[in-house]
């Protein structure tokens, strides 16, 4: 598959990353060695396999509705680029 | 021209589990930012969410009781999106195999009359975090104690004709889900959540015309205003000889107006892909009779039958089963002996008062339906009239405190024994005979004094009409 420089783009607004011009070119190559992957995949003959949704056998894997405690704050908010003492911080999200 | 407006509802109902749906993290509402989160809930990676199986039975239980086919084979799909209320990027949700497709529900009108509309879908998917700009720094601080609360959407057919019928379905949808037990269904908690999907074409065609979507719509007047707004709107617009664009709109409540959202929140292509970090789930025919046979009976059945088996107007029957905490506190008193009219007369004025004063719900109430029935019982055997029994009501209600005891350290239960003030009325007359004799020779003051030493002797719990009657009686036959 042909990843574009407009696919590119178009992936970066909804991912909402900004990128370089120069940024695009050379992410648009790396994308399209890692789809080409799937191409390899793809020629894989799979005509009468059923198709899965996991690649693990089991199924219903649950856990009972009781509240354990939570994380720490502080150990949870510690790895954030941005942060206040209570929140995690990003750039201007809503109005 | 006539025209017809047609609407398709999405609603999100947040399920009333203690935990979030992947992680074992409080559900509780309110707390301090971001302290009812892990590392599966903020999306740390590496961390993996494991189901809450109460999710799974509410969503089964939910799909049963809007009539829709459960899917016993489905799985969770991912859904990409990147807005920092979503942690991971991406929220978990279902869009290939919902738990529940194809149902139907039928509600009662204004009018009197009926209406059935189709359910396209039902599916479990996580809510997002709380986001709050901070004009200071001017950055956005991200709150994730919502993130995870686990969520059923329900997806309607476009059956809705009008913002009346809209506001009928969401209020049969409130009592199924709060009956079920499944939700609380309180939207100014944000539990139940509507967008709305609205639009026109000329009456009789059978083709729909381009739709915009509403969000924010918080209140059943907020719905039944947009939808009025947002009908007009397109309405005019097309007699303008303009195109309704497809769009999301959000509901200003201040201006009664729609407004387009900035078209970078509507970019929608979510990518969709099954969910690898959760294996699929298989639902046997057992599991789903089991769930089946734990159905409670619905408000509109309980209606009928306190009409048919307890003799109740429609309208007491309504208020009884206006929320099911109320309606199984009236079963219980009846269970426990109480006469069920009398019973509903009581929680209709007294409790449901009492609970209006205290700004407390019926599910939360202190006051058990034992105390109330010997309240009642008191007031039957005429220890207590039934002012005095109101008080009692007043005093003891909100620690449910204990009523003999109350009425006992109080002294407000009424001697009715008529042997007892026969007796105690004998005594008096006997320890008395220069009152009485005053009482012959006309002085009436006397006959209050007598009065007094009978209820002194009575400890002031002589049922006063009774004890007068006694008086007059005994004196003539003296
Ligand atoms: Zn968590």
């Amino acid at each position: 598959m042909k990843i574009t420089e407009e696919l590119v783009d178009y992936i970066s607004i909804l991912s909402r990353l900004k990128l370089e011009p120069e940024e695009r070119a050379a992410m648009a190559g790396e994308l399209e060695k890692i789809v080409s992957y799937m191409d390899t995949l793809a020629q894989v003959d799979t005509q009468g396999v059923e198709p899965m949704s996991h690649v693990l056998s089991a199924v219903n894997v649950t856990r009972p509705d009781t509240v354990e405690p939570s994380f720490d704050r502080e150990a949870l908010l510690r790895g954030a680029p941005a942060r206040d003492s209570e929140t995690f911080l990003v750039p201007k999200a809503v109005e | 021209m006539t025209w017809e407006t047609v609407i398709g509802l999405e609603t999100h109902v947040e399920l009333a589990t203690a935990t979030k749906i992947f992680c074992s993290c409080t559900t509780q509402f309110g707390g301090a930012p971001n302290t009812h989160c892990c590392p599966v809930c903020t999306g740390m990676p590496g961390a993996l969410p494991v189901l809450n199986e109460k999710v799974l039975e509410y969503a089964v239980k939910a799909s049963l009781a809007l009539g829709c086919t459960v899917t016993q084979n489905c799985r969770f799909d991912r859904k990409n999106y990147f807005y920092p209320d979503l942690p991971k990027a991406y929220q978990i949700s279902q869009l290939y195999l919902p738990i529940g497709r194809d149902g139907k529900v039928s509600f009662p009108l204004p009018d009197g009359g009926r209406k059935t509309i189709g359910i396209h879908e039902l599916h479990m998917e996580e809510d997002a975090g709380k986001l709050v700009h901070d004009p200071w720094q001017d950055q956005t601080q991200c709150d994730y104690n919502r993130c995870g609360v686990p969520l059923i959407e329900i997806v309607t057919e476009p059956d809705f004709r009008s913002g009346e019928e809209v506001v009928a379905y969401l209020e049969k949808l409130r009592e199924t889900l709060q009956y079920l037990g499944v939700s609380d269904c309180k939207m100014q908690e944000g539990s139940l959540r509507c967008d709305v999907n609205l639009s026109v074409r000329p009456a009789g065609s059978d083709e729909l015309g381009t739709r915009t979507e509403m969000k924010n719509l918080n209140s059943f007047k907020a719905i039944t205003r947009a939808v009025q707004y947002e009908a007009q709107r397109q309405i005019e617009r097309i007699q303008e000889g303009k195109r309704v664009v497809q769009e999301t709109r959000r509901w200003d409540e201040n201006k009664d107006a729609t407004y387009p959202m900035r078209s970078k929140e509507n970019a929608q292509d979510y990518r969709y892909f099954p969910e690898p970090d959760l294996p699929p789930i298989q639902i046997g025919d057992d599991d789903l009779a089991r769930l089946r046979a734990q159905m409670p009976e619905m408000a509109e059945a309980k209606r009928e039958r306190y009409q048919a088996q307890y003799g109740l107007s429609a309208y007491d029957a309504g208020m009884m089963t206006s929320e099911k905490a109320l309606a199984d506190y009236f079963e219980e008193c009846v269970a426990l002996g109480a006469e069920p009219k009398t019973a509903c007369n009581w929680i209709m004025t007294q409790v449901l008062r009492k609970l209006k004063e205290l700004g407390q719900e019926p599910g939360r109430m202190a006051f058990t339906p034992d105390r109330l029935c010997r309240l009642l019982a008191l007031v039957e055997e005429g220890s207590l009239n039934r002012n005095t029994a109101v008080a009692v009501l007043d005093a003891v209600f909100e620690d449910n405190g204990d009523v003999d005891e109350y009425v006992r350290a109080h002294g407000l239960s009424q001697v009715r024994d008529t042997g007892l003030i026969e007796a105690v009325v004998a005594q008096v007359l006997a320890d008395n005979p220069q009152s009485v004799a005053d009482l012959r020779g006309g002085k009436e003051k006397a006959f209050g004094f007598l009065v007094g030493q009978c209820m002194k002797a009575l400890k002031g719990q002589g049922e006063p009409k009774l004890v007068n009657e006694t008086l007059r009686r005994k004196l003539e036959e003296l």
